[in-house]
């Protein structure tokens, strides 16, 4: 899967596009670096993105209220000017070492060279929620899936869907005209899903040419990871069976600590990576952590905080990245050095 | 700062009686106190991840849930009538003794 001769280089591979990720990029293109920013979700922002872009923050300096949409918008274009690498729907699955620094691989054929990583990974990597469903595990990959990632794979299946979002929705309506069968499972008869789904989702029922089920999965039933049924509790409490082959639930996303757990790096607890208070290093030379992700005596989980450890990493980063140039610390307000490089020179 | 007590029943049965302040969310009393709680989103009823069930005789004595609660709990797995978002509890003097139990899902 990996294309060695396709392998690209950045002076700094930045771990996570999220509000501290992304101002690392900042922070690195004042000193002259480039950086390349890898994430696992479509969209820069992270948890401010995907799990409260509507929010208002209340703790940013200088905005006594902002969204968390608001603050990924102004972060995106604040980085503007220094046109780091975007790269999405990509998870970094290891790291090793090489002798320029290091070599990046993600789970989707990417590899970027670098003297420096800088971990800003926050809860960890946002996956599917999973059913605490008994003997699940058995079934997934081969007839649960949290994703579709091709279609035709579904082509004749007898599916059943659950959720009430715009993933559950959104795919059921574009399961429908290739599978066998499609029922959508959902608690209660009220979708948080886009109106629009909810009427076309409701035309096919009336058409007969899907199920609508209100209540909630309760036991699989097959063999061999293979689904012969489910069954489900409805809302008058009773156990009800289903016949399907497949079953697609969509629950929302939530972060697990993923591959991080296995870069050999020393973590506090088994979750969070120690790192030093001057350069917010890691126990390896040269891979940095900051934000949610980092841990050290006296860390407060903030986005302030994490907006001043990626500056005083970048210190470190341009001392390994630039080995034989002299750090100047300078200010925005003064350096035409540091204007030029944002563009308003 | 007036307070009021509190039991949990965490994920695996165990029963801790916590101190909470007036105006604080369960949820934040329930990580306060470093019962197991996932609570991913910090309280902005946003995840699901501090799904709890009321203990029924507290069920018609607690402020009803706001839309938001409800759609939320979609993201939440064996959903029942006394399920809450423990982050959307806000303790009140009347919550004296409110007993909860923290839902599959919660797990950190």
């Amino acid at each position: 899967m990996h294309d060695t001769h396709n392998i690209q280089s950045s002076d700094v591979v930045i771990i996570g596009a999220g509000p501290v990720g992304l101002f690392a990029v900042f922070e690195l293109g004042l000193l002259g670096l480039k950086a390349h920013v890898v994430d696992i979700l479509d969209k820069p922002g992270g948890q401010c993105a995907e799990l409260y872009p509507e929010k208002p923050i209340y703790d940013i300096p200088a905005y006594p209220v902002i969204s968390g949409q608001e603050l990924t918008d102004n972060l995106m274009e604040q980085i503007k000017p220094f046109g780091a690498s975007m790269h999405y729907n990509q998870m970094i699955e290891r790291f090793e070492k090489t002798d320029a620094g290091w070599r990046i691989y993600g789970d989707d054929g990417l590899i970027i060279e670098a003297p420096v990583v800088v971990i800003a990974a926050g809860g960890g990597s946002f996956t599917p929620k999973k059913p605490p469903i008994a003997g699940i595990e058995a079934y997934e990959g081969v007839s649960v899936f949290y994703a579709v990632r091709r279609m035709e794979q579904f082509r004749n299946k007898r599916i059943v869907i659950a959720g009430g979002g715009d993933s559950a929705l959104d795919w059921t309506l574009n399961l429908q005209p290739i599978a066998e069968h499609i029922t959508l499972i959902h608690r209660r008869d009220n979708f948080r899903a886009a109106p629009d789904s909810v009427a076309k989702m409701k035309a096919l029922v009336m058409d007969g040419k899907m199920d609508l089920i209100f209540g909630q999965i309760g036991e699989l039933h097959g063999d061999n990871g293979q689904l012969t049924g489910l069954s489900y509790k409805d809302l008058n409490k009773d156990i009800q069976h289903i016949r399907c082959d497949t079953l697609l639930p969509f629950f929302g996303l939530t972060m697990k600590l993923g591959p991080v757990e296995h870069f050999g790096l020393e973590l506090h607890e088994n979750s969070l990576i120690k790192v030093d208070t001057e350069k917010f290093e890691t126990s390896t030379k040269g891979v940095f952590a900051i934000g949610d992700i980092n841990y050290y005596p006296g860390k407060l989980k903030l986005i302030l905080s994490g907006f001043h450890e990626a500056a005083l990493m970048a210190q470190e980063a341009f001392r390994i990245c630039r080995p034989n140039e002299k750090l100047r610390f300078q200010y925005t307000t003064s350096s035409s050095d540091l204007q030029h490089k944002l563009g308003v020179a | 700062m007036q307070s009021c007590t509190i039991h949990v029943t965490d994920q695996e049965g165990k029963q801790h009686t916590l101190e909470g302040a007036v105006g604080w969310r369960v949820m934040e009393v329930i990580r306060d106190y470093n019962v197991p709680i996932k609570a991913e989103c910090g309280g902005c009823c946003s995840c699901a991840t501090c799904h709890v069930y009321v203990d029924d005789a507290w069920l018609n004595k607690l402020p009803e849930k706001h839309d938001e609660e409800c759609d939320m709990l979609d993201d939440a797995f064996n959903v029942e009538d006394n399920s809450r978002l423990s982050c959307q509890l806000i303790l009140s003097p009347e919550m004296e003794g409110l007993h909860v139990t923290l839902a599959p899902g919660t797990e950190p």
